[in-house]
């Protein structure tokens, strides 16, 4: 069973990373969104501080979507996602490996990459470092609904549309987790380690529903 | 349902259901008439006007109940979505199927009251306070689920699909639920409403009662006259399909002939 994880997260992060992958370009699509704030509010520096976590937040859960409907699309056309249903291996850990793989090219590269992006909207040291932090621990939450979404869209033509108005409502909870984790780490009434460990327990169950969400969708959409 | 099953079976099969519900929906439709009217008269002549809100009070008659039976379809839906996935019960599914626009309609309402009834009390349409905020993501959440529905033309398919979703919307609504009221409170200060800590005067809490079981009522009755209208709506694809098999007996099948008409037919609605 890890030789299968293992087998398919190492596929899934090959394809990636091969030409038409989208590796690098939800990380382009995420500076994207950050360079286009500036143009929307104008350069003051003191508001975009202030708004920093924020829009690094928000930048991170649309290009969280980028990629999202061609997670098991692309398995569906190809016949590959028959393959893994008919395996001996559970759908569950197909879902898994497939969703790690995912984050990994996704979430990690956007938490990874969030503090060269904050020096965009001039965030300071810590408020960099806590930023990251919470994109690190809140990003596979986002990923994992996601997956429920894909899952049951998969089979649908044109299924990016439906897909974001299916998971948005369902990320609100980790967008405030995480923008209120990032702000309380600047200062404020609420220790930082309150809502950062509210953002792990969302990650921690939305990987429980998640998983097996997407795995009942993709088995029942036959 | 566990309790006789033999009833409940016989209940919930779609030609019975067709036919007690039949019987039953011009009383129904009398009882939650005469209940409004109660309820309405007793709200707008009865019940006094509020010492500070003045006549603006009376929208929450209509505000209320909007507000629980929105949150009761999306409860009815989860119910009928976990027998949808565990028994297959093609009524199952056309309760949810029904439930849905239903469950959207009253909350829009409850949003549109309540934003009506915000302007003069609070001096603007809309406050992102915790519980218009909750009400408004239960309302996008609706949104996503018809849309969904649309997206997919198998009626069977899509009931799994569905079903799944709401039930994910269910185990994630107390979450945002949680979520959207510590945001509100870090935000900003919850003074805005105050009829949490005051109890409500019997003089309008009877009203209210009264204009909540009458919607109750109302939407029980709109939801059974829309379970009847799918039932109906999906005999006559079933119907269609077979007409358009009947017309293809010899010829080669087309694509979308027997694979997609075996699963609606093999239901039997």
């Amino acid at each position: 069973m890890i030789r299968a994880f293992r087998a398919l997260v190492a596929r899934d992060l090959t394809l990636a990373a091969r030409v038409g992958g989208s590796g690098t370009l939800s990380l382009v699509f995420f500076l994207m969104i950050v360079a286009l704030v500036p143009f929307a509010l104008g350069p003051d520096l003191n508001l975009l501080s202030r708004i920093g976590p924020a829009i690094l937040w928000l930048a991170a859960v649309l290009a969280t979507l980028i990629g999202l409907d061609r997670l098991f699309q692309a398995d569906e056309e190809d016949g590959s996602l028959d393959l893994m249903t008919g395996a001996p291996a559970p759908l569950e850990l197909v879902v898994l490996a497939k969703v790690a793989a995912h984050w990994l090219t996704t979430g990690l590269p956007l938490a990874l990459a969030s503090p060269l992006f904050g020096l965009l909207v001039a965030l300071d040291g810590t408020a960099m470092a806590a930023t990251a932090l919470t994109l690190l621990v809140g990003t596979p939450a986002l990923t994992f609904v996601g997956a429920v979404g894909a899952a049951l869209t998969a089979s649908i033509r044109r299924g990016g549309l439906i897909l974001a108005v299916l998971v948005l409502p369902l990320m609100i909870p980790t967008l405030i987790f995480g923008v209120s984790a990032a702000q309380s780490a600047l200062g404020g009434t609420v220790p930082f380690a309150t809502p950062l460990t509210i953002l792990a327990a969302l990650s921690l169950i939305a990987a429980v529903i998640g998983t097996f969400a997407a795995a009942a969708a993709l088995r029942w959409s036959e | 349902m566990s309790a006789s099953p033999s009833l409940w079976t016989r209940l919930s099969n779609p030609g019975h259901f067709l036919r007690w519900s039949g019987a039953l929906m011009p009383w129904l439709v009398a009882v939650s008439l005469l209940a409004l009217c109660l309820g309405l008269s007793l709200s707008w002549f009865v019940a006094p006007p509020d010492y500070q809100q003045g006549e603006t009070v009376r929208i929450m008659f209509i505000h209320v109940p909007a507000a629980w039976l929105g949150v009761f379809f999306y409860g009815s839906m989860a119910l009928s979505a976990i027998g949808t996935l565990v028994w297959r019960h093609p009524l199952a599914d056309v309760a949810q199927r029904a439930a849905a626009p239903i469950g959207a309609a009253f909350t829009i309402i409850c949003l549109v009251t309540g934003s009506l009834w915000g302007k003069p009390m609070w001096g603007t349409y809309w406050v992102w306070d915790a519980r218009l905020t909750s009400m408004l993501v239960l309302f996008l959440i609706y949104c996503g689920i018809i849309a969904l529905w649309r997206t997919m033309e198998d009626p069977n398919r899509a009931a799994r699909a569905v079903a799944i979703l709401t039930l994910v919307g269910a185990v994630n609504l107390p979450i945002i639920k949680f979520s959207v009221n510590w945001w509100s409170t870090l935000h900003q200060p919850a003074s805005i409403l105050r009829m949490g800590g005051s109890t409500i005067d019997p003089s309008m809490l009877y009203p209210l009662l009264i204009m909540i079981a009458a919607a109750t009522l109302l939407g029980v009755t709109l939801h059974l006259y829309a379970m009847r209208t799918e039932i109906l709506r999906r005999r006559v694809r079933t119907l269609t399909i077979r007409e358009a098999e009947r017309l293809d007996a010899g010829a080669p099948a087309l694509v979308p002939g027997p694979s997609a008409g075996a699963a609606p037919l093999g239901q039997a609605l």
